[in-house]
């Protein structure tokens, strides 16, 4: 095989080598399924955890906000109403903590080895697939539990499940790049994931916010995600396709926005690193 | 075919720390504190947008330019901070060149480090493909070459058990291992062969060596002088960030070994504060190789030769005069060995005002370091000169103390004060 390698000062937007993005996808795979062992490995539950993560957060949701709050859940059980958000926001929320310190955890490799750095970011939000899977079945379990049948506009859920992995990623290759730099990113999002969950109609229903408000707070690309889950599965809302369509636009903008900006900020990874 | 790799103009800035200006009021302390983040934010994001400032700007490359032709292997030599990682930085696209452009025809393989990318969790076998393909092979590749790796590594027992079980030695031959695998067309290591046990070491030079004679391009950074020497055909000195050496790899070599700048420290300046009568008092310190050529560096192993000036301002004979010096740690500052003449049964006579004395140590077992040089010389019990802060450094480079090849240099995590060969053989 021949190749040829220019090395030269980069400066400004640069452009994405895809082809070289898809050489390295055994790369991908290994480090997502590093992630995906490293972090079960020498835990009692292994696996089991990706459960007990979204049930236990329902269980108390449903007791704190259903019970005790009373908020309005559309008319079906608040333990479903809540377990349906939580099921694709515990995947974004772990993949935003997970990709933003994906660089920084793997610093030994950013300075010691040429490798496209996007399949840092790339690995952390495909490992937390699996657990998103995981969190999945268990929706589908309890949804037999319940007796529910999902509507027929099941057949949109890729839709759904496009603009949570666009949204995802998209945020956390800005995220990771900017984490690199600024370590504050770490600290702030720990913090910042709780603020995000009510920014989101995780334990309330979008109908609870306002008409006036609603454009606005559908940008939040989230939003549609939620709104959606909830209409597949439990039919509590007619499917929000306003909202999928501003969250389309607003995802597909942070997708290549931050593959952009991640590409812009490569080059200074492994000085500050 | 032309050079395989092509390097123009190559230079690497990095910006330094700039000291922050301490605050002298309370007020003023506290005022300074709350724009803190302020600064911080200017400060990380000047980490890497380097301000025109020139006071900050470290240049760790400077218009380095140099081509290798297919086949060659290159050594690059160089003191610490002379630029050789941030070079193999620059060729193993890690890190952008701040200015030139390289050029590299045909596949890379960077060996910065071994083992890169192994989790403490995963087994020897997941550890191999996921170090593998970060190295850029492909899955496909590793499946092919999987029982080479093992059996090259040696842990064909382990290759199951995770790697956190493993010793160290383990897995620097496992990643070793994996590397020596990768059949690239360009190969660039740094300094991995220091690692592991001497028989490990030996496999992988003999690997190198192997890869070298395929017609594969090498380019190779150490420490250790046998090993380039015995690797390299061509070389590169880099001294502060240029290429100040491109020759055949013995006199790149040589003139690393000599440039070792001798510091004069003013240890025997007039002034200096001395012990003693000052009957006579010690000129000068100074070291020279086995051959009686002056040299600032003595390689462990080597023949060397302590030589010592004396004067006197008497003019009567001074008989029974005994010499002695020292040798000091200037890491822990303590001794490591002391030689008086009247050890060996020696003593001098110094008749007129001057007379230069030394010490011949055939194989010099001290290893690689800085080590303090003091001297004294006393005549019937009585101290007549002392310089206090001692006389010179002993500036060592590892070299070949045991006559096969093997530097101590990194055998042994500990560091040993001084060296010991012997034979080792089973008892009849």
């Amino acid at each position: 095989m021949f190749q040829e390698v220019k090395i030269t000062p980069r400066r400004g937007w640069v452009q994405i080598n895809f082809k070289e993005l898809f050489r390295y996808k055994d790369l991908l795979w290994f480090l997502t399924l590093r992630g995906i062992k490293a972090k079960y490995a020498q835990s009692v539950l292994g696996v089991g955890w990706a459960v007990i993560q979204p049930l236990f957060s329902t269980l108390v949701y449903t007791v704190v906000f259903g019970n005790l709050a009373r908020i309005d859940s559309n008319g079906v059980p608040y333990f479903l109403f809540s377990l349906v958000a939580l099921v694709p926001w515990t995947f974004f929320s772990n993949t935003l903590t997970d990709s933003a310190s994906s660089l920084i955890t793997n610093a030994n490799l950013v300075t010691k080895v040429y490798f496209p750095r996007l399949v840092l970011p790339l690995s952390s939000v495909f490992s937390k697939g699996v657990d998103f899977i995981i969190g999945f079945v268990l929706l589908m379990g309890m949804l037999l539990v319940y007796g529910i049948v999902p509507s027929t506009t099941v057949i949109l859920l890729p839709w759904l499940i496009l603009i949570l992995l666009m949204t995802s990623l998209g945020t956390g290759m800005i995220l990771s790049a900017l984490a690199v730099q600024y370590r504050d990113i770490k600290y702030a999002l720990t913090f910042l994931v709780q603020l995000l969950m009510y920014a989101a109609p995780v334990v309330y229903p979008t109908t609870n916010v306002p008409q006036e408000f609603r454009m606005a707070y559908s940008l939040n690309p989230m939003v549609g995600v939620i709104e959606g889950f909830r209409s597949v599965f439990l039919g509590t809302i007619s499917f929000p396709y306003e909202w999928m369509w501003t969250g389309t636009a607003v995802s597909a903008g942070l997708f290549v926005f931050g593959l952009f900006f991640f590409k812009r900020m490569e080059r200074v990874f492994s000085d500050v690193a | 075919m032309g050079s395989v790799v092509e390097v123009k103009g190559l230079s690497k800035k990095y910006r330094l720390g700039v000291r922050e200006k301490k605050e002298e009021t309370l007020v003023s302390a506290a005022w300074n504190s709350l724009l803190a983040p302020v600064r911080n934010f200017r400060r990380i994001r000047d980490l890497s947008a380097l301000s025109s400032n020139e006071d900050s700007i470290f240049w760790a490359l400077r218009d380095v330019s140099f081509s290798v032709e297919k086949g060659e292997v290159l050594g690059i030599i160089g003191h610490n901070g002379a630029g050789k990682s941030t070079l193999l930085k620059i060729l193993s696209q890690i890190t952008d060149p701040s200015e030139g452009e390289v050029l590299l025809r045909g596949r890379v393989a960077s060996l910065l480090e071994v083992g890169t990318g192994f989790h403490p969790e995963l087994t020897g076998r997941e550890n191999v493909y996921m170090n593998g393909t970060i190295l850029g092979m492909r899955r496909r590749e590793i499946d092919s070459k999987f029982a080479e790796i093992v059996d090259f590594s040696g842990v064909e027992k382990h290759i199951d058990t995770p790697v956190k079980f493993y010793s160290s030695g383990m897995k620097v031959r496992l990643g070793f291992a994996v590397a020596a695998h990768l059949d690239p067309e360009i190969l660039i290591v740094d300094e991995v062969l220091a690692v592991g046990d001497i028989g490990f070491q030996r496999k992988c030079i003999g690997k190198m060596g192997e890869v070298s004679g395929s017609g594969k391009t090498i380019l190779f950074v150490s420490h250790q002088m046998a090993a380039i020497q015995s690797l390299c055909s061509r070389a590169l000195l880099l001294h502060h960030g240029r290429v100040s050496i491109d020759d055949t790899v013995s006199s790149t070599v040589r003139a690393y070994l000599a440039g070792f700048e001798p510091e004069d420290s003013g240890f025997l300046h007039t002034g200096v504060s001395r012990k003693g009568t000052g009957l006579v008092r010690i000129e000068s310190f100074e070291l020279f190789d086995g051959y009686g050529a002056p040299v600032s560096v003595a390689a462990t192993g080597a023949s060397v030769e302590l030589r010592f000036s004396l004067s006197s301002e008497q003019a009567v004979e001074l008989d029974n005069l005994d010499i002695g010096f020292s040798i000091h740690s200037t890491e822990e500052d303590s001794l490591v060995t002391i030689l008086y003449s009247s050890y060996v049964g020696q003593t001098f006579i110094l008749d007129g005002d001057r007379i230069t004395v030394k010490c011949r140590i055939e194989s010099l077992p001290i290893p690689e370091g800085r080590y303090l040089v003091k001297a004294q010389v006393m005549r019937n019990g009585e101290v007549l000169d002392f310089p206090e802060r001692g006389v010179g450094y002993l500036d060592m480079v590892s070299g070949d103390f045991y006559g096969t090849g093997v530097h101590v240099r990194k055998l042994t995590r500990a560091r040993p004060s001084f060296l010991l060969s012997g034979s080792w053989t089973t008892v009849q």
